[in-house]
């Protein structure tokens, strides 16, 4: 039964004339209001996820839902379409099950409130905010067991319920729920930033309606949707085809020593009877795994990515909302790695997360190569560490670190970035402060970015040398099927963990590890993958060779990878046009993408080139 | 007779005011910018107002200025080459950048990354390490540093920085670092991060010692050179220049610490909007300096400005105390265009600039800008500039058609429509340094200056509901005003990062102390007396674990007497108002500071005859502009002539020789006893 609404005042919004040039002003000022989501949550937050890295998402929606700002799209339709319950003045609601939400959230890290804002005794807009929690208690510290086989180990799981109910707070709720976790006093402070910045949010919107009228308002944020659904309408029928394109990409493992894990997409434009449609089908991809690595993906979210990819590759000027999702037919198999069914685990969805931007970027640009950008977009590599100190203190860190970005229509890929948005490091002067650990080195790796006329940025190798017992755990994706490079560029070099002990002992450890014991002493290498690169490597200045050989970015061996022979640090330019015109003769065409080695030969020489054993192929279960 | 001079070196012009330090009176001036040497253009304008006041360059006691010079070199990527030393394995910490993306989902697509300031082959690494209590954990190698300079030395580098990890608590190794870089490379200025900014966050840390490197070479060139040319005119006053943060600091310290000066510009305009209400009675003031490209905004709450931590020039965000100004791309200059795709009115952020500037410029600019907008309204009247530039309003007319015809609306609704863009782009840039901040615009005034600001003041006052909206005297040339009439500052910070339950308070107030003796001693270098220097200190102070500080001021004997306790309640008291929670957890005392100022200056303005009643007597034409969506009779007005206690009713425009004041249909500028243009709507007495 959907979610009940009440209003003291019923009387429905009326649709007005909106001038171009107010519309445009309450744009700005809902942006605006975003924004200061923003500020308000990172100066208030206290979890080292959110304050420093900006692991949150805001969202401000219209009174039926739809969001008209944020990221990643709305997942307020889905909800009130589930929830058994009512939506009045005064309430706050608060959800973390992403069966409850059709997978709008994917984990139970995530917390979300969300603030149906009220004016005059109506339903005029909803503000929301999710977080990722550092612990919500479960099997793990951390909460995201990545070996965990139901959602049940993933620790506290909370349905649609209300912080504030008609302006009454319910203190036993939040005393429940923080009880489950082992760092409660930053879920409690999170939370807080999280509400406090929906308050910010709403406290604007309603001023907004105020200044202009609330049916001025409203029709405002109709028209901001519908301008979005025709801009994107002219963007779809202009870059999609009716022929069907494919892509696949792959996980590489489920941390139980089974994969890898296929994610396919076809695409392809059609005129139904609703006019134009682009359909997304993920058909083919491969049945929901038996471990965490499940992503339940909300359609929405879905047409979202798709919608901001297409901006982003053909016309950044587009500012985002939900206005065009009729115009987006998601189409995901039930029992599929991207539809499982509950109880199944979810807490190592990032993987997938990451993996579809891989597919979108592949989707989209396979037929305007000009358009298309390399691979990297790995997954979001996890790193906890916890323990208790020598003093008897609890500690617990869980950061997420950065890799190299692809090979970029627009030139080489940034070193050891972040390709998801607003994301920054930890200072490694604040983990030493703070934490029971020295961080002895904090660079990139040479060559791991993949060559290319625009190189693939390269990943980071970070050294953490452990200073108290404990166990860590480790959750990342591309150390077996390598990223991808395009329209001549190679793939980039694959992630890779090393433990060295005290001794000098090197322990190649896998990218998916929970409760792994260390020691004090011990040193781990967390290393991430590079970037795909873009274009032909053969076209590469050997000049800019040179100058980053210097930089420390490639080595002598590595330029040789672009034809360009580099003795004493300049180039030789007789030996580079010499090798260059060999490479050229040798090679076969340019394809548009290159996946590097084929499967089977992955496998074969995954223990000597890795260090690890390849991944078993997935055994699937039948699901009841 | 004690003569101040102030001047301000814009794009285009450079504004110089003369004060009288004795009756108030004041000479302004203003002459073509020499972008290829500014001295140049600096030494017409000093003979120029010397000329007018009466007086000889020797005459003139302090020479106060603020300067654009070291953001321009940061802007423009001309600061010096300068050499890099990092801990072993960090030699990619300005390559990584904390690998912030900035944008949205995917805008790393279309990011184009800039280069380091420092660049990555003069960077290099040395062994030696500390750890995060300030302890050695491993020795440096006197051996590799002497490679390591020799190296950078011999690459041909103008400055060389030392940032090592932990530094901020033990600079034992920078110094040595330092000491040897004397000795291989005695020429080349050294910057070492933990007298820079001994605080934690090496990438911070970092990039704030390294613009600082960057920059001073140029700066150095700038302030000696122009120390030459005005002793060279017999000019033997004092140079200072102005600060980020307001304060003044002499030219000798700006050649060591320009990172202090990068956001000079606009710090100006603040002072100077604190002098002008200082003097009309208005204590809490929101400032609006409209340029060509953008608007800067800052809040003033009982004639102090808002500081804050950080300094943002272009994409980098320096750790240097600054005014809190706030910038949109939203200026005279700025392009109005309708993008094909969402049929929608967008105003910048992209500028014609100064060329090929406006349309109504004729310079060669043909894209509608908000000048033009302002030009077809009748807002902007056939002349700037005292009447040698003429405006072609023709032109103006044809360019804002465009907007109209993709609009599909009339030529005046889309000029309208551009001027309402751009008034709500400087709205939001104001509520993020007020509303966000917890401060009610109702109970501020809104000041407008630079060389748009009065056109825009009434419009934007009426969105913010802060009343009045000010026209300050001069509003062409506040800045080199707030040059002229701010006072001396200095200030130093340290990391200290503990629980305020855990630390003894005589701890704090010894640091402190030791602080405030540094900052006082470099005053009375600069010559001042020590009893006109006061001392203030600062503690952020945040809950345990959040990363945002709330910097609380304290003079020392308040301090001692009322104790730390004191402190946290103020926190906790901000906090409340800032984000309405308060919490549980532990006070964290993040950094001190020690501030030590100069005397205050105590500089009054010359006051206007009271007003006969006859406004005919200011009165230069009818006119004819666009209000309420019709055109409606104006008048113009010479602002020149106006006297203490007129009342201009709007519609109406007052013309004076750098600078237009817009006052709106349905309000009235009253004329205080200063000649400033306090703009009220008619109704607000009965509201």
């Amino acid at each position: 039964m959907p979610a009940q609404i009440i209003q003291a005042n019923e009387t429905p919004f009326a649709t007005v004339a909106v001038d171009p040039v107010t519309l445009d002003i309450i744009e700005n000022a809902l942006r605006n209001a975003r924004i200061e989501m923003d500020a308000t949550l990172v100066r208030t937050a206290m979890s080292p996820g959110i304050r420093e890295q900006g692991d949150a998402f805001p969202l401000i929606a219209d009174y039926q839902g739809r969001m008209i700002v944020g990221q990643f799209g709305s997942y307020i339709g889905p909800f009130l379409e589930g929830y058994d319950g009512t939506v009045e003045d005064g309430d706050l609601i608060f959800l973390s099950d992403p069966y409850s939400v059709g997978g709008a959230i994917s984990h139970c890290n995530d917390w979300l409130v969300l603030l149906p804002v009220f004016k005059d005794g109506r339903l005029i807009a909803y503000t929301s905010m999710f977080g990722h929690q550092s612990d919500i208690g479960g099997m793990v510290p951390g909460s995201m067991p990545i070996h965990a086989t139901s959602i049940f180990q993933e620790g506290v799981r909370i349905p649609p319920v209300k912080i504030w109910k008609k302006g009454v707070y319910n203190e036993d709720l939040i005393k429940l729920v923080m009880h489950q976790s082992r760092t409660a006093d930053w879920c409690k402070a999170d939370l807080n930033a999280l509400i406090a910045s929906c308050r910010v949010a709403a406290a604007r919107v309603v001023e907004m309606a105020e200044r202009f009228g609330d049916d001025m308002f409203t029709s405002a944020t109709d028209l901001l949707l519908d301008r979005n659904y025709r801009a994107m309408k002219h963007l779809i029928e202009t870059s999609i085809g009716e022929e069907k394109v494919s892509f696949e990409d792959y996980i590489c493992d489920d941390g139980m020593g089974f994969g890898p894990y296929k994610i396919k997409c076809t695409m392809w434009r059609e005129n139904g009877p609703n006019g134009t449609r682009v359909v997304l089908d993920f058909d083919g991809t491969d049945p929901q795994s038996q471990a965490s690595i499940n992503m339940l993906l909300n359609e929405n979210m879905m047409r979202m990515f798709f919608g901001i990819y297409m901006i982003m590759v053909f016309d950044p000027q587009i500012l985002f909302n939900d206005g065009y999702y009729d115009l987006i037919d998601v189409r995901i198999p039930e029992g599929s790695l991207l539809k499982p069914k509950f109880p199944a685990a979810l807490s190592g969805r990032t993987h997938v997360l990451g993996r579809l931007f891989d597919i979108l970027g592949g989707l989209l640009g396979q037929k305007t190569p000009e358009f298309l950008n390399a691979a990297g977009f790995s997954s979001s590599p996890h790193l906890f560490y916890a323990g208790t100190d020598k003093a008897g203190k609890w500690f617990q860190l869980f950061q997420i670190g950065f890799g190299g970005i692809p090979g970029r229509p627009m030139g080489d890929g940034p070193d050891g970035h972040s390709l998801f948005p607003g994301f920054t490091n930890v200072p490694n002067e604040f983990l030493e402060r703070y934490f029971p650990l020295i961080i002895e080195r904090y660079e990139t790796v040479a060559d791991s970015g993949g060559a290319g006329l625009h190189r693939g940025g390269n990943g980071i190798d970070m050294v953490y040398r452990f200073l108290e017992d404990g166990v860590i755990a480790i959750h990342d994706d591309r150390w077996f099927v390598p990223p991808w490079g395009v329209n001549g560029g190679e793939p980039g070099a694959r992630a890779r963990k090393v433990l060295v002990k005290k001794d000098g002992t090197e322990i190649v450890v896998g990218n998916k590890l929970e409760d792994y014991p260390v020691e004090a002493g011990d040193r781990l290498h967390f290393i991430t993958w590079g970037g795909g690169g873009w274009g032909d490597p053969l076209e590469r200045d050997p000049a800019l060779l040179a100058k980053e050989l210097a930089q420390g970015l490639v080595t002598e061996k590595g330029a040789l990878r672009y034809g360009v022979v580099l003795v004493d640090g300049a180039v030789d330019a007789a030996a580079t046009e010499a090798l260059r015109a060999k490479m050229r003769a040798e090679r076969g065409p340019i394809e548009t993408f290159n996946f590097g080695p084929d499967l089977e030969t992955l496998r074969a020489n995954c223990l000597a080139e890795t260090g690890l054993p390849a991944p078993q192929a997935p055994k699937w279960a039948t699901v009841a | 007779m004690t003569y101040r001079l102030g001047v301000d070196v814009g794009g285009t012009f450079t504004d110089l005011l003369l004060f009288d330090q004795t009756s108030g009176k004041f000479w302004r001036h203003k002459t073509p910018s020499t972008p290829h040497d500014s001295s140049e253009g600096i030494l017409n304008g000093v003979s120029a107002i010397c000329e007018k006041a009466g007086i000889s360059p020797s005459d003139v006691e302090f020479f106060l200025h603020g300067t654009t010079v070291a953001t321009n070199a940061v802007l423009e990527g001309k600061g010096a080459r300068v050499g890099l030393i990092t801990t072993q394995g960090y030699r990619q910490v300005m390559q990584i950048a904390r690998s912030f993306v900035p944008g949205g989902l995917a805008g790393w697509i279309v990011w184009p990354k800039p280069e380091p300031l420092a660049a990555l082959q003069d960077t290099l690494e040395i062994a030696g390490r500390m750890d995060a209590d300030g302890k050695e954990i491993s020795p440096i190698d006197d051996a590799e540093i002497r490679a390591a300079l020799t190296q950078l030395r011999d690459a041909g580098v103008q400055a060389l920085t030392v940032s090592l990890v932990n530094a901020y608590l033990n600079g034992a190794h920078e110094k040595r670092v330092g000491e040897l870089a004397a000795e291989i490379m005695p020429d080349v200025p050294v910057s070492l991060s933990h007298e820079v900014l001994p605080e934690m966050q090496e990438y911070e840390r970092t990039l704030t010692t390294v613009a600082n490197a960057s920059v001073r070479p140029v700066m150095r060139r700038y302030v000696r050179n122009l120390r030459d040319k005005l002793r060279g005119a017999g000019m033997a006053g004092s140079l200072s220049l102005l600060r980020s943060d307001g304060g003044l600091m002499s030219s000798e310290k700006s050649e060591e610490h320009p990172v202090s000066l990068l956001m000079s510009g606009p710090a100006g305009g603040v002072t100077g909007a604190i002098w002008v209400g200082k003097n009309s009675g208005i204590r809490n003031i929101l400032t609006l300096d409209v340029g060509g490209t953008s608007t800067d905004v800052a809040l003033i709450e009982g004639l102090e400005a808002r500081r804050q931590r950080d300094t943002e020039v272009g994409h980098l965000k320096v750790r240097a105390s600054a005014l809190d100004v706030k910038t949109v791309g939203a200026g005279g200059g700025s392009i109005a265009y309708v993008p094909e795709l969402t049929k929608a009115l967008r105003v910048g952020p992209q500028s014609a600039g100064a060329v090929p500037g406006p349309v109504a410029y004729q310079k060669g600019g043909t894209l509608p800008t908000v000048t033009d907008a302002n030009v077809v309204l009748g807002y902007l009247p056939e002349n700037l500039l005292g009447g040698t530039f003429q405006l072609d309003r023709e032109g103006a007319k044809k360019a804002v058609q465009t907007i109209a015809d993709a609009l599909g609306i009339g030529l005046m609704e889309a000029a309208r429509g551009i001027i309402d863009i751009v008034n709500e782009n400087m709205f939001g840039a104001l509520r993020m340094i007020s509303v966000q901040q917890g401060y009610d615009p109702r109970d501020f005034a809104l000041m407008g200056f630079g060389g748009a600001g009065p056109l825009h003041v009434n419009a934007v006052a009426r969105l913010m509901g802060s009343w009045p909206a000010v026209s300050p005297v001069s509003p062409g040339v506040l800045c080199a005003l707030g040059d002229a009439t701010t006072r001396m500052r200095t200030e130093t910070a340290r990391s200290f990062s503990k629980r305020v339950a855990d630390t003894a308070e005589e701890d704090v107030i010894a640091v402190l102390d030791d602080m405030a003796r540094q900052t006082r001693a470099e005053l009375l270098a600069e010559g001042i007396n020590e009893a006109d220097i006061t001392s203030l200190f600062e503690l952020d102070v945040r809950y345990e674990g959040q990363a945002f500080e709330v910097p609380l001021s304290i003079d020392p004997e308040t301090l001692r007497r009322d104790g730390l306790k004191a402190v946290t309640d103020r926190f906790d008291a901000e906090h409340l108002r800032l984000f309405t929670f308060n919490m549980d957890s532990a006070h964290e005392l993040v950094n001190l500071r020690a501030v030590a100022m100069g005397p205050a200056l105590d500089l009054p303005a010359p006051e206007l005859p009271k007003s006969d009643g006859n406004l005919d007597r200011a009165k230069i034409r009818d006119h004819e502009l666009w209000a309420d969506g019709a055109m409606m009779p104006a008048a113009i007005y010479d602002r020149a002539l106006l006297q203490s206690g007129d009342v201009i009713p709007g519609p109406a425009i007052v013309v004076e020789m750098d600078s237009t004041t817009l006052i709106e249909a349905g309000c009235n500028g009253t004329v205080d006893h200063v000649g400033n243009i306090l703009i009220n709507p008619d109704l607000i007495k009965q509201a």
